[in-house]
């Protein structure tokens, strides 16, 4: 990659998987031989809330945060929350949305948020990850790796599938390590 | 070796490479992974580690360590120093016989904090005990070792302050493996020591602060205090500490402009020397520090002291409140410099929030929503700390107040002895073990009647699922007595009480309303497992 820094926030709910995804770009960029450096939010704000993480690779990082404006990708895994951080993004960065929805108490109808997303005339990928993955891998939290595939794949992100695959073999037990590289795949070759 | 590590699991292999072999703590955010991580692998590494009941309980613990030649290390979010200060006053004055370290998690901006934004750093000035502050993982890890050298040659214990933004940051640390160290200490007699009793605690005074003198000659010279830059433009010098100097070199480089910073490791006792140095030409100096204002009020003394022409500025043009990032400290620096900047405008858009909630299948669901319909108009409700929390927001509203681990009973105590208006107050089992004991014990004595409805749900769940004496497992995994809270809440003289499944809403109802008329304290325990926690067991 050239010298710039790669900047990328996460978004999304508490529970969805943010810091598993979050780990595999971090190992990825070791793999790499990149420096970088991630921050992610623990505790009350794990629960159910809103949570943004940031992870930034290149030559040289200093922080671990993502100054307004500066991002490259976001990868939002759910839909209100993408539109929440594209407020967020500049003229460079690129928008990848999981097109899934999870409702609460005063939250917007689907159409609703679908159409102020377009609004915003933002540069939107709009994705059915979760759906895709529950229909051909009978599991929805695979998602996040479906997520980083397509990222992968469509070269929003800077970093070599080979360095990917290598980072979930590291970071991923056993157990799962075959239906997130399944995932993987199908985001990379959707 | 060479890895992707978070800053807290730095901290544990700092403490490994140091040869650490008691570890005690109590958990909370940003520190628990310390705690929990020292459970998986203590065993396996000879390492002793505990969860013990609260915050000062840990630091005795460690304090029994110390003195019986074991090198120690504690673990506690930020409002763990207070719970714990009343025995790191006096554990200043004794100093350690083997090396202590006490790692303290602020969380500026309180992501995962309700109570207060705590700048722990003031209980440097408090306590008298060596501060560090670092800045990245890669430090969380030296700075845990140097934390030991520093106590092992000074015997003091020092504190590791670190905050969300650093305990929670991963980057590429460099680490070696584990040195072993004594598993086994003998405690050897010496009260002159180890007790502080008047006349001898004014005495032990006086060898504090000169063992501070000394310190501070090594502060002076320690690679951890440093200046980079050193040659550059002298129009403008950055003193700063923490996450705030990684913030403070992005904005440096996103400005393209390079000025001399001074990188302080040391909060306390701060190099004044090299500060005095670094100042000396310069005509302004921005102290770049979060929360308080420690830093400022301390150089602008030294400038003063030393008659030093500089202006400083520091609070008047960053914030007092949340967290610095790199857009705060370029802006800062920007106004400083006279450099026109172009900020990135937010639109702001209206969208609702979303806050924390309970959990799918969360037993609480069945306690709340019951509460708030039968009580009586005008009831008070008192909340805790834990994932009950979650009842002070939509669609619960449920609490009139909401402080700290164990205060809802107190102050529910107090509100009841104050109006003839029913009282209920609400409190987990972990906070129960915590400090909600002595309150409980209080009502019961000075005769007060608040209905206190523990939440039992077999876990310390908000922190990340900790054990607790309640469930018959101890940090290491091995089993343990499993205390009962039943029988505690007896022994502390309570007459009624219930122990029964929310789930059961007839039962609940009737026994929440028969409360209600009592004369006395009464209890409810409410005992269902967390939802979380019932879906992992079943998983393995
Ligand atoms: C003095 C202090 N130590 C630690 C914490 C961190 N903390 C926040 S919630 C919580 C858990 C409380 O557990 P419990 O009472 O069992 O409630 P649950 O989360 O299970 O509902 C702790 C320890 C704190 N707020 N204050
Ligand atoms: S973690 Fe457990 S106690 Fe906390 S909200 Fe979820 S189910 Fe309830």
């Amino acid at each position: 990659m050239d010298k710039k820094t790669f900047n990328i926030i996460l978004t999304g709910v508490g529970g969805q998987g943010i810091i598993t995804l979050l780990q595999i770009i971090d190992e990825a960029a070791l793999v790499e031989g990149l420096e970088v450096k991630s921050s992610e939010l623990h505790g009350l704000s794990q629960r159910g809330g809103s949570v943004e993480a940031h992870v930034r690779f290149g030559k040289k990082v200093f922080s671990p945060m993502v100054s307004t404006g500066k991002a490259d990708l976001i990868i939002a895994m759910e839909a209100l929350e993408a539109l929440r951080e594209s407020v967020k993004a500049g003229k460079q960065t690129k928008i990848l949305v999981n097109e899934y929805f999870l409702p609460f108490l005063n939250s917007l109808p689907k159409e609703e948020i679908l159409k102020q997303l377009k609004e915003t005339k933002k540069n939107f990928y709009l994705i059915p990850a979760s759906q895709d993955c529950k229909e051909k891998l009978q599991n929805e939290i695979v998602c996040t790796a479906y997520l980083l595939g397509y990222a992968v794949g469509k070269k929003l992100m800077p970093l070599k599938k080979e360095s990917v695959m290598q980072a979930m073999k590291n970071m991923i037990p056993q157990k799962y390590l075959d239906l997130n590289i399944k995932a993987f795949e199908l985001g990379h070759g959707n | 070796m060479k890895k992707v590590l978070l800053g807290n699991e730095a901290i544990v292999r700092g403490a490994l490479a140091a040869g650490v072999s008691f570890v005690s703590g109590y958990p909370g955010c940003p520190s628990a992974e310390i705690g929990d991580e020292f459970g998986k692998i203590a065993e396996a590494n000879g390492v002793y580690a505990e969860y013990s009941t609260n915050e000062k309980v840990a630091l005795e613990a460690a304090i029994g360590a110390s003195f019986s030649g074991l090198k120690s290390l504690v673990n506690m979010k930020s409002f763990g120093i207070n719970v714990c200060s009343d025995s790191l006053l006096p554990l200043a004055y004794t100093g350690t016989k083997a090396p202590m370290v006490i790692f303290v998690g602020d969380d500026p901006s309180c992501w995962s904090s309700a109570q207060s934004e705590q700048d722990s750093r003031g209980y440097a000035y408090l306590s008298h005990i060596p501060f560090l502050e670092p800045s990245s993982p890669q430090e969380c890890y030296d700075f845990t070792k140097l934390g030991f050298e520093i106590s092992e040659k000074f015997n003091i214990p020092v504190i590791l302050r670190v905050t969300t933004r650093v305990a929670h940051q991963r980057a590429i640390v460099n680490f070696e493996e584990r040195v072993k160290s004594e598993v086994k200490g003998e405690f050897i007699r010496n009260p002159h020591q180890f007790s502080t009793m008047p006349p001898r605690v004014m005495e032990m005074k006086g060898e504090l602060l000169e063992k501070l003198k000394k310190i501070e000659i090594f502060a002076e010279k320690s690679k951890v205090n440093f200046i980079i830059n050193k040659s550059a433009s002298s129009k403008l010098g950055v003193i700063t500490s923490g996450i705030s100097y990684m913030h403070t070199l992005e904005a440096f480089e996103e400005m393209g402009i390079q000025l001399p910073v001074l990188r302080l490791g040391f909060f306390y006792p701060l190099p004044r020397k090299k500060i005095a140095e670094f100042m000396k030409g310069k005509k302004n100096i921005l102290v770049a520090e979060e929360l308080n204002s420690y830093l400022e009020k301390e150089i602008k003394a030294i400038a003063n002291d030393m008659g030093i022409k500089v202006k400083i500025f520091g609070k008047d043009i960053l914030p007092e409140i949340g967290e610095l990032n790199t857009d705060k400290i370029l802006s800062a620096t920007a106004k400083i410099i006279g450099k026109k900047i172009t900020t990135f405008k937010v639109k702001q858009i209206n969208l609702p929030r979303r806050t924390a909630r309970l959990c799918e299948g969360c037993p609480y669901w069945h306690v709340f929503p019951v509460l708030k319909r039968i009580a009586p108009e005008g009831t008070v409700f008192g909340g805790d700390i834990g994932c009950n929390m979650i009842g002070a927001l939509p669609p619960h509203n449920l609490y009139d107040y909401l402080f700290d681990m164990g205060a809802g009973l107190g102050i529910s105590h107090g509100v009841k002895k104050s109006t003839s208006q029913k009282v209920i107050t609400i409190m987990g089992d972990g906070t129960f073990f915590h400090s909600g004991i002595a309150p409980l014990i209080n009502s019961v004595y000075n005769k007060s009647n608040p209905l206190v409805i523990i939440l039992d749900n077999r876990i310390t769940a908000m922190t990340g699922h900790q054990p607790n004496p309640g469930m018959g497992k101890n940090l290491m995994g091995k089993d343990a007595p499993e205390l009962s809270i039943e029988e505690i809440v007896k022994a502390c003289g309570v007459k009624n009480l219930k122990v029964l499944d929310p789930i059961n809403m007839p039962e609940f109802e009737n026994t929440v309303k028969e409360f209600l008329g009592k004369e006395e304290v009464s209890v409810i325990i409410c005992k269902r497992i967390c939802a979380l926690l019932a879906r992992r067991q079943a998983k393995k």
